[in-house]
C-alpha cells in the first residue's frame, strides 16, 4: 500500500517532471504535441474531477439539511439550486434520452423551439445572465467600498515607513486624477516616474525571487525533496 | 375531359381518357426513371466528393505534421546585390536541406542557470546534513502560527485555511498545502477545529489526505472531520462569498490565507479583518501584496511562502535548498549590479536618464 501511495505518485512526478524540463530546451515538433497532448489530458481530468467536487457539494449540504443544523434553510437553497440549474442545462438531452429509451419521439421541450441546452437564449443562459453575472458583479463592487476602508485604516503617519506610504499614496492617487494636474503640471509625471521606476524595480525584485523559489520549489518537488503534498507521512 | 364537348361520344370520351392516363402513366415512369438516374448520379457525385475530402484531409494533416520541418525536401537560393535599380546575381546556386532541432539554442542561459542552481542546491542539501544548525532569517508570519492556532485554541473558535484560486498544477498551491499539512498537525495537538473551503476538487481530495495524515500523524485520527474539508464552488465570487459567509457566521479566530489570489483578496483580507481575526497571508502573487500588507497582521511575501515549508519544519533537505536559493539570488544581483555599471559605462553616466520612466 505504501508504494502506491507514496513510491508510486513519487515516481510519476519524477518521470513527468524530467521529461517537461527537457521539452523545454527541445524545439521539435514532437516536443510540442507532447506539450499539447498533457494540457489536454489535463483538463480532462479536471472534467472528472468536477464530479467528485459536486458530490462532495452536495452530500455536506444533504447531510446538514438531514441533521437540521443551524442554518440548513441555506443548504436547501444550494441544492434546490443546484438541481434546477443542472436540469435546464440537460433538459433537451433528458428528453431525447426518454424518447429513445421508450422508443416513441417526445417533442415537449423541442415544441417550444427557443432553445439548445445551454446555448444564448437558453433558460440556462438565462439563469447565468440574470442571477450569476448580477451576484457577481454585486460582490466584486463591494472591493470599491473595502478599498476605501483599507486605505483609511492604513495611511496614518505612525511611524517613517508609513509616512513615506502616505505621501506617496497621496502623490499617486492625485496624479492619476485631472486635479493633479490643476495643482501642479509636474505632479502627473511624477506620480508616473513613481509607478515606473521605484514601484516597477521593487515588483521587478519580488518577481525574480518568486521565480527562483518556483524553480527550488519545482526541483525539491520533482527530487522527491518535498512531499507534503503527498499526505503528510514520512 | 367530363364536362367538355369536343367528345363525339361516351366511347370516345372513354378512349381519350384512357390514352391521357397512359400518356401519364409512361410521363411518371420517364420522371421516375430520370429521378433514380439523376439520384444515382448524384450519389457518384458525393462518394467522389467523400473521396476527395479525404484526400484533402489527409494532405492538411500531412501538412500539419511537416509544418516545421520539411523532410528530405531542399531549398535552393541564390545571392542577389541589389543597389538602387542594379541587381547582380551570383552565378552559382546553393541549397540547403531543413531538419528538425533537437536543442533551442537562445535557451543556453537557461541551461546554464538551471544547472548551477540544482548544483547549488545539492551542495548546500549535503551541508545541511552535516551541519545541522543553518540560519535562516527571522520570518514574522511564520513565527506567529503558533500564536495564531493558540489564539483560536482559548478562544474555542475554529481556524480558517484559504489556499487561493489555483489549481493543484500551481507552486503556490502546493506550497501552500505543504503549509495546511504543518498547520493541520498543531490543530490536531491542540485539538481545534480547522476549516478549508476549496475552489478546486483536485486540491480538496489532496487537502483532504493532508489533513487526515496531519491527523493521524499526531495521534487523533478520531477528531478528523471529513466535512472540514469541503468544496465550495469553482466561481470566483461565489467562493468569495461563502468564505466570507463561513467567516460572518463561524466567526474563525484566526484565518490563513496562502496561495495565488485574485481580486478577491482584499474581500476576504477585510472581512475577515471585521471579525476581529488574526490574519496570515502568504501569496506570490504580487499584484495583491498590497491588498494584504495593510489588512493583515503578518504577510508572506513572495518567496516567503516557498520557503515556509522549510521553516516551518527545519528538515535539513528543504534548508539546503533555500540556502541554494539565496546564493543563487546573490549571483543575479552582483549581475544585475555589474551590467548596470557596464551599461552606463557605455552611455557615460548619464545621470539624468536614471530618472526618465523606460
Amino acid at each position: 500500500m505504501v508504494f502506491w501511495k507514496r513510491t508510486f505518485p513519487l515516481v510519476i512526478a519524477f518521470v513527468m517532471g524530467i521529461v517537461m524540463m527537457v521539452r523545454y530546451f527541445v524545439p521539435h515538433q514532437r516536443s510540442e504535441d507532447l506539450y499539447t497532448l498533457m494540457s489536454d489530458w489535463l483538463i480532462i481530468i479536471a472534467g472528472f474531477a468536477f464530479f467528485i467536487g459536486m458530490f462532495n457539494l452536495l452530500g455536506a449540504h444533504f447531510a446538514k439539511v438531514r441533521r437540521g443544523v443551524p442554518g440548513w434553510g441555506y443548504s436547501t437553497v444550494v441544492i434546490l439550486a443546484a438541481a434546477a440549474t443542472i436540469f435546464l442545462g440537460l433538459m433537451r438531452d433528458i428528453e431525447y434520452s426518454i424518447s429513445s429509451l421508450i422508443g416513441t419521439e417526445i417533442n415537449f421541450i423541442s415544441s417550444m423551439g427557443v432553445w439548445e441546452n445551454i446555448e444564448g437564449g437558453s433558460p440556462f443562459d438565462w439563469v447565468y445572465q440574470y442571477f450569476q453575472v448580477p451576484l457577481s458583479a454585486t460582490v466584486f463592487s463591494i472591493l470599491a467600498f473595502f478599498i476605501v476602508s483599507a486605505a483609511y485604516r492604513t495611511f496614518r503617519a505612525r511611524s517613517t515607513e508609513a509616512t513615506i506610504l502616505l505621501i506617496t499614496a497621496m502623490i499617486v492617487m492625485i496624479g492619476r486624477v485631472p486635479i493633479g494636474s490643476l495643482i501642479w503640471s509636474g505632479i502627473p509625471d511624477f506620480q508616473e516616474w513613481i509607478m515606473a521606476v521605484p514601484n516597477l524595480a521593487a515588483k521587478r525584485g519580488i518577481l525574480i525571487g518568486v521565480c527562483l523559489g518556483s524553480v527550488a520549489t519545482s526541483l525539491r518537488i520533482i527530487f522527491g525533496i518535498e512531499r507534503a503534498y503527498l499526505g503528510g507521512a514520512e | 375531359l367530363r364536362n367538355s364537348t369536343e367528345f363525339k361520344s361516351e366511347d370516345d370520351r372513354n378512349s381519350t381518357k384512357a390514352r391521357l392516363d397512359a400518356a401519364i402513366t409512361r410521363l411518371e415512369s420517364e420522371v421516375d426513371k430520370r429521378r433514380k438516374e439523376k439520384l444515382a448520379e448524384m450519389k457518384v457525385l458525393e462518394k467522389k466528393r467523400d473521396k476527395l475530402v479525404e484526400k484533402q484531409k489527409k494532405l492538411a494533416d500531412k501538412i500539419a505534421d511537416e509544418s516545421d520541418v520539411i523532410k528530405a525536401r531542399k531549398f535552393f537560393f541564390k545571392l542577389a546585390v541589389v543597389r538602387g535599380q542594379e541587381e547582380v546575381y551570383c552565378q552559382e546556386t546553393a541549397s540547403a536541406t531543413a531538419a528538425g532541432d533537437l536543442y533551442h539554442k537562445m535557451k543556453t542561459n537557461n541551461l546554464i542557470l538551471m544547472v548551477l542552481f540544482g548544483f547549488l542546491v545539492l551542495f548546500f542539501i549535503s551541508r545541511a546534513r552535516r551541519d545541522q544548525g543553518l540560519y535562516l532569517r527571522r520570518i514574522a508570519g511564520l513565527e506567529a502560527v503558533d500564536e495564531a492556532i493558540g489564539r483560536a485554541t482559548e478562544m474555542g473558535r475554529p481556524v480558517l485555511f484559504v489556499h487561493g484560486l489555483l489549481g493543484m498544477d500551481s507552486i503556490s498551491t502546493i506550497a501552500s498545502v505543504n503549509i495546511l499539512s504543518k498547520i493541520a498537525g498543531k490543530i490536531a495537538e491542540y485539538e481545534s477545529r480547522l476549516l478549508v473551503p476549496n475552489y478546486d476538487p483536485i486540491v480538496m481530495s489532496v487537502c483532504q489526505e493532508v489533513v487526515k495524515e496531519a491527523y493521524l500523524k499526531a495521534g487523533r485520527p478520531d477528531s478528523y472531520r471529513q466535512d472540514n474539508v469541503f468544496y465550495v464552488t469553482n466561481d470566483q465570487f461565489s467562493y468569495v462569498s461563502t468564505i466570507e459567509g463561513i467567516m460572518m457566521r463561524e466567526k474563525p479566530a484566526a484565518n490563513f490565507f496562502m496561495g495565488y489570489f485574485y481580486a478577491e483578496a482584499l474581500l476576504l483580507a477585510e472581512t475577515g479583518s471585521m471579525t476581529g481575526a488574526i490574519q496570515i497571508a502568504g501569496t506570490d502573487s504580487y499584484t495583491q501584496l498590497p491588498f494584504f500588507i495593510p489588512t493583515c497582521d503578518y504577510t508572506l511575501m513572495g518567496e516567503e511562502l516557498y520557503a515556509a515549508s522549510a521553516y516551518l519544519s527545519r528538515e535539513p533537505l528543504l534548508l539546503g535548498s533555500i540556502k541554494g536559493q539565496d546564493y543563487l539570488k546573490l549571483l543575479l544581483m552582483i549581475l544585475i549590479v555589474l551590467g548596470f555599471v557596464l551599461v552606463q559605462g557605455l552611455v557615460g553616466w548619464d545621470i539624468v536618464n536614471w530618472f526618465k520612466p523606460f
